[in-house]
């Protein structure tokens, strides 16, 4: 399949793909930089977002609803979550809240396929976005060309409320130094309880708005949250830029590999993560220190 | 050393008392029961005789409940779950395919006990391993992956315990990994190959380019290498490019570039299970459907149901069993009936293959007169005719495979399906002899009974 028209198509394709790694993987990094928490919970949360889209948009029948919908439940989980529990494992080991969130992932994965059965569930890509683009040099579909400008518009608000606002300014020194800013009077158990509730926003919203490209079952979660891992450690730890050139990365590879042969995407794809480790242990725009 | 001279004398003390039993016995039991005590003189195996002591017998399911295969694992296990229940009440059609079927097994009555293997080869050979210590199962069965079945068999033969394969369309599980102890119901891909071929060149012609997409197991590989095969060399179809996943994949976005960039006019969609509704679903997205014709030669139950009829129209399949043979065949008529009334829909193949591989193993053990693994192997070798949903079909002594037609079906428009489960149609029901390769041309090496 070399030929310059795939090789076009699929260096595209990985810009698609990697666009949406990029938006599920600022949210785990944003969590885990800000409060140490390497959340394993986000994969849940993700597909958490795709079926309360789902909910939505079968009540509704609107795609605007479920995109809402995704989005502010998962806020209000999230916030929840670390006001219930999560907040309890600042200071214990990181052993205790991987045990914790990861047992919070399971019951989340388990409720979803109590109530909705294993099979899965298909929520419509809108009216507007459905069918194919005839891009020139290939056919793509509409909706995936959407989902390319709809996580850039949602990465940049992102990156608005991380370097533009004051909450951003205590969130990115919380990352640096979490001590410090405490001792500077900023209340950063109120902060902490906000970025978790705007990571687990980021993973809702990727959730749903991933829906119709892939339909929901209640492991969606895994296997992203394979992936997204891959993303934070490529990027660095901590780092939002990094997520999104970490997701970017991602993506090609998956593509141009596939290109040459499918069977090795996902190797080539935990191939080039051990070589950063090798090369940049931090990730590429990850610092030492951070944790 | 007290200890162990007392163990040096006491094997020679069992010996005495062991005989001497036996002498007590022989005079006291009536004639009646002496053939039972025949029974005793095979030294125990696997987990004969401990598993057939009780009054109920049990058969240990690892199935996928969760996970890329669950939806088509369920189904299977209600096929597994109606055959139980027709074998303990001594059902009509089961007595059709077993007819010295009465009630029960032996006079057992039979009780499932159920594992989610996630179709992880990993997973079901655990669970079996503890329904083997826990409770003595006489029979295994599940798998809706050959990956499963192939794990299977392996732990069949070592552990002695028979296994009956759920779904399994790898050329392997009774090919290269084939045991004595393990049987196959299903069709595969070398049967699926040599089935659907003839009809997708008789339909589109011959000099194609076809693309395939394959599973990167087992079951796709052989699926795909049989299919592939037959189509280059009988109608000069040529693979232009062959897209391998892993399993549960949910993103085929790469693939399907590759696909689209390929210059392929067939698309034969090997994933199964949710692999295939996604990569199905997707690859109309990209318009890589209805662009190119869609062939699915290993048939998904419920695909089309979560596909729609829109996009399975007109695709050739091929399959294990169809409901709409009830037409044909008086026993799918009873089995789907059956089926219906205590499920609620249509048997898919799943489901049928399932209760048709309990069937087979009560005739075996019936004609056996004993659930002592070995004699029931025997039986099963000596393939009787049976009767099924898809006419009379007997297993292969060489390979333990069923020899049973395959069944090409072609999907429905939507205006055209009388009800809405009425998708598919079938268009030939593939005699299976002659489909089959040469019992050794996959490697197949039974092992020992003992």
């Amino acid at each position: 399949m070399l030929s310059w028209a795939n090789f076009g198509s699929q260096l595209f394709n990985g810009l698609a793909l990697g666009a949406l790694l990029a938006l599920i993987a600022s949210g785990l990094t944003i969590i885990y930089g800000t409060l140490g928490v390497l959340n394993l919970a986000h994969g849940a949360m993700f597909m958490l977002g795709g079926y309360a889209g789902y909910v939505a948009w079968q009540a509704s029948g609107s795609f605007l609803a479920a995109v809402a919908a995704g989005t502010l439940a998962l806020g209000v989980l999230g916030i929840v979550m670390e006001r219930l529990i999560v907040r309890y494992f600042y200071a214990r080991p990181h052993e205790d809240q991987l045990l914790v969130t990861f047992g919070l992932s399971i019951v989340f994965v388990e409720a979803v396929r109590w109530y909705f059965s294993s099979d899965s569930k298909t929520v419509q890509a809108p009216a507007l976005f459905q069918g194919i683009t005839n891009m020139g040099f290939m056919f793509y579909p509409t909706y995936r060309l959407a989902v390319v400008g709809i996580c850039a518009v949602a990465l940049l608000v992102l990156f608005l409320v991380l370097y533009r606002t004051r909450l951003g300014m205590i969130v990115r020194a919380g990352i640096e130094d979490a001590v410090m800013v405490d001792s500077l009077g900023i209340n950063v158990d109120r902060v902490f309880m906000v970025v978790f509730g705007i990571g687990a926003m980021a993973a809702g919203f990727a959730g749903i708005i991933n829906a119709p490209i892939v339909s929901l079952a209640p492991e969606v979660g895994e296997q992203i949250l394979v992936q997204t891992f891959v993303v934070v450690v490529i990027g660095g730890v901590g780092s939002f830029p990094g997520a999104v050139i970490g997701g970017l990365i991602a993506g090609e590879i998956i593509s141009l590999t596939s290109m040459v042969n499918p069977g090795y995407a996902y190797v080539m794809l935990f191939a080039a993560m051990a070589l950063v480790l090798m090369v940049r242990p931090h990730g590429l725009l990850g610092k030492p220190g951070r944790e | 050393m007290k200890q162990h001279g007392r163990y040096r004398f006491s094997p020679v003390r069992r010996e005495l008392v062991r005989a001497g039993f036996g002498l007590a016995g022989g005079l006291i039991l009536p004639a009646g029961l002496a053939a039972r005590a025949f029974g005793a003189e095979h030294p125990p195996i696997g987990t004969w005789p401990a598993g057939v002591q009780g009054k109920e017998v049990f058969i240990g399911v690892a199935v996928p409940r969760t996970g890329t295969y669950a939806e088509q694992g369920e189904d299977e296990l209600k096929g597994w779950q109606l055959a139980v229940e027709h074998l303990n009440s001594g059902h009509e059609l089961m007595r059709k395919i077993s007819p010295k079927t009465k009630k029960g097994v032996q006079g057992k009555q039979l009780k499932l006990v159920v594992a989610d293997s996630a179709a992880k080869p990993n997973d079901a050979v655990q669970a079996e391993q503890r329904f083997i210590t826990e409770n003595k199962v006489i029979l295994m069965t599940g798998s809706t992956s050959s990956a499963v079945a192939v794990a299977m068999n392996k732990l069949a033969q070592r552990e002695k315990v028979l296994y009956t394969a759920g779904i399994s369309g790898s050329n392997d599980t009774t090919g290269k990994d084939c045991v004595r102890y393990g049987f196959r119901q299903n069709f595969y891909g070398e049967t699926a190959a040599n089935a659907i071929g003839p009809v997708l060149l008789k339909a589109y012609g011959k000099n194609k380019k076809m693309a395939f997409m394959t599973p990167d197991y087992t079951y796709g590989h052989t699926v795909t290498k049989s299919t592939s095969e037959y189509l280059k060399e009988h109608g000069g179809w040529e693979m232009v490019t062959n897209q391998v996943s892993p399993l549960g994949a949910t993103d085929y976005s790469s693939y399907l570039t590759n696909i689209a960039n390929s210059g392929a006019e067939i698309l034969l969609n090997v994933n199964w299970g949710r692999d295939a509704v996604l990569s199905t679903q997707q690859a109309k997205q990209f318009g890589v459907i209805p662009k190119m014709k869609l062939v699915i030669p290993y048939q998904i139950p419920f695909l089309a149901k979560n596909i729609g009829a829109e996009l399975s129209q007109g695709v050739y399949a091929a399959t294990d069993f169809w409901w709409t043979l009830e037409d044909k065949y008086p026993l799918a008529k009873m089995f789907v009936d059956a089926f219906r009334e205590k499920h609620g829909y249509y048997p898919e193949w799943g489901a049928e293959n399932a209760y048709m591989s309990f069937a087979m193993w009560a005739d075996a053990v019936e004609h056996a007169g004993s659930f002592y693994p070995p004699d029931v192997i025997k039986s099963y070798e000596e393939g009787r005719k049976l009767q099924s949903m898809v006419g009379e079909v007997y297993v292969r002594k060489e390979d333990h495979q069923l020899v049973r037609p395959v069944v090409i079906v072609r999907g429905k428009a939507p205006k055209a399906m009388r009800n809405k489960e009425d998708f598919w149609e079938v268009t030939e029901v593939v005699p299976g002899a002659p489909l089959m390769q040469k019992p050794d041309a996959f490697g197949c090496h039974l092992g020992e009974y003992t």
